[in-house]
């Protein structure tokens, strides 16, 4: 006790009612230290334990919903793909004038070569191929056929420094000139087949002064050989690219000697500086034209241009049937103009399938709510059905049903309604994806319908009536503005749902009945254009969060009930 | 305290049946006739019927058999809205959605009424319940009781010359209960409207109304004023329903000028007004009330018949004692005595004599 | 590109959850997917119980190939595969083996030889469409008709589908540009071999939607293999097009009044792609399931309990009768001469560029 030490004058240890006694300085508790603070560490106990109750949803929810909801809105900016690999040349083209209405220059055929070259090892250039031919098509092959011959543009330079002396010709005089003494000798300790890991190249000091092209192409190589490869550099020959790197650094303007470098090899760097002059080179525009006569299209330097930057609105320019045209953003073409109407086609049918559910849900859920509990319960249970069989079984069977040759038409036919070449058409058109929809969702009209009905009491249509109303003013002006909750809570429930639907439209909808979710499936699980997936399902959750909005402004949220 | 009123037949009853199920009557052969003005309450324990009646009359049920007749025209085919009948609901039925306000002008608007006579009847009929500054509000935002003025008010602001209430005390506490008990009573008074009022309490029945009928197994056992109704139950249903009674079981053994001797089971004698019974051998069931019983063998009748009695419990209540006996077998004989100076307090344990004048014991079915 | 990975990393945690068995692999099990139904079950026929009579190898069964690619990136993205051996359309391989999600395959060194001797490079001849893919059966998108409702004149020619008076009623399509667009030119009067030209061309293109929009109110257009055969049933059409071994079953095995029409088929190959960065173990187990499944026998075995053709040439003259009908299957292969007297081939390379571009058209063109 009498160790406590605080603000107060008071000789012995402060009680609680001391502390409250204390004009200035914090309150205390009963051990001296600041009641605020004892609270708290009383309370924090407490707060870990409910974090721990509710910590296995929170991280469900986190997880399985949150991120993947931020993922999928980060990948529809999201474009590192292009800058990653093809750095040299979106650098490069950045100074680029793509109203000039020439290709680029030598320099940034060049950098294509490089980056090409190292995409192709990596095999990351036809996946680049099939990101660009979303946005034009034939870029697509156009990679994968430059990415199978930029070897053979490289090998023009290997073969003249092979020809030139053998020394080029093996790796291990390439790895004892271009890595450093220790690592080289590293390598010559470390066993293959032992455990141990690959000693991990160094770059040998000052080479990259002497040859900074190679030493870069040469560090990437055996970067990637080791890395991503696995593979024992030791064994390997280096890149066609490095060849063609050293003779660039041989080629500089001024004659670099190389009597400072005191390493094996030095005698055959200053042969091949003196050699290169003579060298057969390659013009790479000519030669990438050679490949493709597309590398002369300003369209395609354009393309790539334009999605240089790491981050891009092209996804959602193109979700809104737009594209990045030469000046900004312009409409696509009118025959590629789809999304839109997609998106409106969407909105419109949902209300639509909504508004059934409303006037055919309704007297069902009145039922349920005001039958005896027997009956009503075997009324429940019909209603829920549904949900016991497979949503394709019950999309299907919407099938047999209204189809031409199918049971309703039949009947139809039978009782002489409509003749029988002139059959209605149920299916493969909006009326099928209503149909069918309004049927699947109804169920979450009818539940809280009923759930909101069941608390009205029979009472108030009674009171209504003894009041002098008539059966319907008693429904209208007070049984109904109390059921507006249920149908507030069903709507939401219901358009939210049938906005993202998409397998009973495809089923049913034909091609006037499809929404814009089934575009979004084609996207993530057929074009695998992620990215414009990604910016319609964006662009469809902001609607709903808009429309969420404007029913909170309209009708207020406080209105939307699930029961009691 | 109950007025005169002249039974002219404003409201009957005649020989109406109910069943919903088409194998049990809810109400049987009920034949009842309310007169104008008059405060007629049905009274009841829960599945008596009392409620059918009502809601039969209200038109939300549909008489089986019979007919119901409002002020001589029959109105068994007519629907609830056009009857004109004013209600009050067990719980309010006050619609939630809608302000006090507009809840009273409800049952105007529907009949088409201009909005400033609206105003004007919502207005005076809110004043009348002293809940004039409440218009704006919605029902959640009153109490129990504010509610309960709103609904009375409502069912009388289009003016009906009949007004049902179905239990509307209820469910509110019991002193606030009694004081409504009270406004109704005088408010109907005041507007000289007829009151059909359906309740299981007895007391609420005993204040309000000018006629209580008695309701039990679908038919009306009792119809008679308050007053009579207590004194002089028809039979032991009624005696025992209302208020608070003794019993003893015994057999008549002889009546003589309009007393009877009734043998109780034990073998004592004692003396009772036969009501329902008619002749020597039958079984009956007397009853007393509590306070009808004396100690004071001295006020008794030359020659009256006196049981010995053990005193089982002496409950002091202030006003008055409540001692529970054990007589002639029966351990829940209750006597009350006025809480009096010379009054003695018994003790348990202590052997009493007790007695009654003959005709506050009333020998009924057994 | 790392925040992309970190999250999509949290939420493949909830898919690897369900699959830390399968990753487990124990050391006698592979996941082979696959696309179900009656196209399984003579995998499972043919290779599967084989080889695990053969080897003991536990074999799972997936039946995912119709969202092999979209799955198939996921995992990787996840670091998770669980996948050994995938069976693709060639033009799903395609894309796979452009993102790098299916490992290449030196087919010499990887594949068996032929029975006859002839390397597999050889064998298996033009079916080897890019370096990931291993062929597996030659099958044809084509047609059939109800025989009940063409009178006496049963169509005999690709361009009926356009013939709307001769052949009145609904036909059947599928939802894609693929096929459609090389019909419809086809029957607009092109030569076949200038139809690729002209479709590169967005002139060609319209042309053949125009032509296509000739019938599109007569047209249903299908999305699953299993949609024509039941339009044909019903009687809802009276020609639609659909895979060969669908028509084959309706025909041979449910007896239904159908008829094939071989004329214009679309060639297409199915196969199998190991996808890229298994690990060592997994890697081998998959290549020599591969080794066995894509033998000269096991290939011809496949035909017994469907239509399809076996992609190498030396299993051919392998092809005997149904395991069932005992009916013999060289007939009904689409490879068969007598069927393939006008066929087309898939281009693979032309719609690999194409198939965005024209698909948005196509789909618009739909939409409006």
């Amino acid at each position: 006790m009498s160790d406590v030490n605080d603000a107060t004058t008071a000789k012995t240890a402060p009680t609680p009612d001391d502390g409250l006694k204390i004009a200035d300085g914090p309150v205390l508790a009963a051990d001296g230290t600041p009641l605020k603070k004892s609270l708290s560490r009383a309370l924090r106990v407490q707060k870990l334990r409910a974090l721990a109750l509710v910590a296995p949803l929170l991280i469900f929810v986190l997880v399985t919903f949150i991120a993947p909801i931020a993922d999928m809105l980060f990948r529809s900016v999201e474009n590192e793909i292009v800058s990653e690999t093809l750095p040299r040349t979106t650098d490069l083209l950045a100074d680029w004038d793509a109203e000039s209405g020439t290709p680029p220059g030598a320099p940034v055929f060049k950098a294509l070569f490089k980056d090409i070259f190292e995409a192709q090892e990596a095999k990351l250039h036809t996946r680049l191929g099939s990101r660009l031919n979303y946005e034009l098509t034939g870029v697509s092959s156009l990679f994968r056929k430059s990415g199978r011959k930029v070897e053979d543009m490289a090998e023009v330079y290997q073969d003249q420094f092979e020809k030139l002396d053998r020394f080029w010709k093996k790796g291990e005089n390439w790895n004892t000139l271009m890595g450093s003494d220790a690592w080289n000798a590293d390598m010559a300790g470390w066993d293959p087949k032992s455990d141990d890991k690959q000693p991990k190249f160094e770059l040998r000091d000052g080479i990259d002064v002497f040859l900074p092209a190679t030493s870069e192409s040469f560090a990437n190589y055996a970067k990637f050989t080791q890395v991503e490869d696995e593979d024992n550099l030791a064994k390997k020959d280096p890149w066609a690219l490095v060849y063609s790197s050293l003779y660039d650094d041989l080629q500089r303007a001024e004659p670099v000697t190389f009597a400072g470098l005191k390493v094996a090899g030095a005698a055959e760097l200053s042969e091949a500086a003196s050699a290169v002059a003579d060298f057969e080179t390659v013009n790479f525009a000519e030669a990438f034209t050679k490949i493709d006569k597309d590398w002369q299209d300003v369209e395609v330097w354009r393309t790539i241009q334009a999605y240089s930057p790491r981050y891009t609105n092209g996804y959602f320019l193109n979700a809104i049937d737009m594209q990045k045209g030469a000046d900004g953003p312009e409409m696509r073409p009118e025959n590629q103009q789809i999304y839109l109407t997609l998106f409106w086609r969407t909105m419109v049918m949902s209300i639509v399938i909504t508004v059934s559910c409303i006037l055919l849900g309704y007297p069902v859920a009145w039922l349920l709510a005001n039958l005896p509990a027997r009956t009503a319960n075997l009324l429940m249970i019909l209603v829920l059905l549904p949900f016991w069989t497979s949503l394709l079984v019950r999309t299907s069977a919407w099938k047999v049903m209204l189809q031409h040759q199918g049971v309703v038409n039949e009947t139809l036919v039978w009782l002489g309604i409509v003749a029988t070449d002139d059959r209605l058409a149920l299916i493969n058109n909006q009326t099928g994806t209503i149909i069918a929809m309004t049927h699947i969702l109804l169920p979450f009209m009818i539940l809280p319908l009923y759930s909101v009905m069941a608390t009205v009491p029979q009472t108030y249509l009674r009171a209504a009536k003894s009041l002098g109303a008539t059966n319907w003013t008693a429904f209208w002006r007070v049984y109904f503005p109390q059921s507006v909750p249920g149908i507030g809570a069903g709507s939401i429930l219901v358009f939210i749902l049938s906005i993202g639907y998409y397998i009973t439209p495809e089923i049913v909808g034909g091609t006037s009945g499809t929404f814009i979710s089934n575009r979004i499936a084609y996207h993530i699980s057929s074009s695998l254009n992620w990215g414009l997936g990604a910016a319609l399902g964006a662009i469809l959750l902001a609607a709903v969060l808009l429309l969420y909005y404007a029913y909170d402004k309209i009708v207020g949220i406080d209105n939307v009930k699930l029961g009691g | 305290m109950s007025k005169t009123v002249t039974d002219d037949g404003f409201v009957v009853f005649d020989r109406v049946q109910k069943s919903y199920d088409g194998e049990t009557l809810v109400v049987k052969d009920l034949n009842l006739s309310i007169g104008k003005g008059e405060f007629l309450t049905m009274l009841g324990p829960s599945g008596s019927g009392k409620t059918t009646c009502l809601m039969m009359l209200a038109g939300f049920e549909t008489a089986t058999h019979g007919d119901i007749l409002l002020d001589g025209k029959p109105i068994n085919n007519i629907s609830p809205h056009k009857r004109g009948i004013g209600m009050v609901f067990q719980n309010y039925a006050l619609f939630p959605h809608m302000t006090i306000a507009e809840n009273l002008a409800f049952p105007l608007e529907v009949r088409k009424m201009s909005k400033s006579d609206r105003e004007a009847k919502v207005a005076r009929a809110l004043d009348m319940v002293q809940m004039g500054s409440f218009g704006g509000r919605r029902p959640a935002q009153l109490s129990g009781g504010q509610q309960q003025r709103v609904a009375l008010s409502r069912a009388l602001v289009f003016e009906p010359d009949l007004v049902l209430m179905d239990e509307p005390l209820g469910a509110l506490d019991k002193q606030l209960r009694e004081h409504m008990q009270f406004e109704i009573k005088h408010i109907a008074d005041n507007l000289g409207i007829t009151v059909v009022y359906v309740t299981h309490d007895q007391t609420e029945a005993l204040t309000m109304s000018d006629r209580v009928a008695v309701f039990e197994d679908g038919r009306i056992q009792q119809l008679a004023p308050p007053d009579q109704l207590y004194e002089e139950p028809q039979n032991s249903f009624v005696a025992q329903f209302i208020g608070e009674n003794n019993t003893l079981q015994g057999v008549v053994k002889e009546i003589n000028k309009g007393i009877a001797l009734v043998q109780l089971d034990d073998g004592s004698l004692i003396d009772a007004k036969p009501v329902n019974v008619s002749k020597p051998g039958e079984r009956t069931q007397v009853s007393i009330r509590p306070e009808r019983v004396e100690f004071d063998m001295s006020r008794l009748n030359e020659g009256a018949h006196t049981l010995k009695a053990e005193v089982l419990e002496f409950i002091y209540m202030g006003d008055i004692f409540r001692t529970r006996l054990r007589v002639a077998g029966n351990d829940n004989f209750i006597v009350k005595t006025r809480n009096a100076p010379d009054q003695v307090r018994l003790q348990p344990g202590q052997t009493v004599e007790i007695g009654w004048q003959a005709e506050d014991c009333r020998a009924l079915d057994a | 590109m790392k925040l992309t990975k970190t999250l999509l990393a949290t939420s493949a945690l909830t898919v690897a959850s369900g699959m830390a068995f399968a990753d487990a692999h124990m050391a006698n099990e592979m996941t082979i997917v696959s696309w179900g139904g009656a196209y399984s079950n003579s995998q499972q026929k043919a290779y599967n119980e084989p080889y695990a009579e053969k080897t003991g190898v536990k074999i799972i069964n997936d039946e995912s190939s119709a969202d092999a690619v979209a799955k198939l990136r996921a995992m990787s993205e996840a670091g998770n595969v669980s996948w050994d051996v995938v069976d693709v359309t060639a033009a799903d391989s395609f894309r796979l083996c452009d993102e790098g999600l299916a490992m290449e395959i030196n087919f010499d060194e990887m594949l068996a030889k032929g029975d006859d001797g002839s390397s597999a490079t050889d064998d298996f001849g033009g079916t080897l469409i890019n370096d990931c893919f291993i062929p597996q059966i030659v099958f044809s998108t084509t047609f059939g008709y109800r025989t009940d409702m063409v009178g006496d004149t049963p169509p005999t020619s690709v361009c009926s589908i356009f013939d709307t008076e001769a052949y009145p009623g609904k036909r059947a399509l599928e939802k894609r540009p693929i096929g459609n667009m090389e019909w419809a030119l086809l029957c607009d009067g092109v030569e076949k071999e200038a139809i690729y030209d002209l479709l590169e061309t967005p002139e060609g293109q319209q042309q053949a939607l125009d032509k296509l929009a000739t019938i599109k109110d007569d047209v249903i257009w299908w999305n699953a293999g299993a949609d024509t055969p039941q339009l044909l049933a019903d009687g809802e059409v009276v020609i639609g097009s659909t895979y060969n071994g669908r028509l084959f079953s309706v025909i041979e095995e449910q007896d239904q009044p159908v008829a094939m029409m071989w004329d214009g088929q679309m060639f297409d190959i199915d196969g199998w792609i190991i996808p890229a960065g298994l690990t060592d173990e997994r890697k081998a187990r998959a290549l020599d399931y591969i080794m066995f499944a894509t033998d000269t026998q096991r290939l011809a075995d496949q035909a017994k309990y469907i239509s399809y053709g076996p992609a190498r040439a030396s299993s051919a003259p392998l092809v005997g009768k149904h395991a069932d009908l005992g009916i013999d299957m060289a007939q009904h292969m689409p490879t068969d001469p007598a069927n393939a007297t006008n066929v087309f081939n898939f281009n693979y390379e032309f719609w690999a560029d194409y198939r965005d571009d024209i698909d948005a058209k196509f789909q618009a063109w739909l939409v409006q």
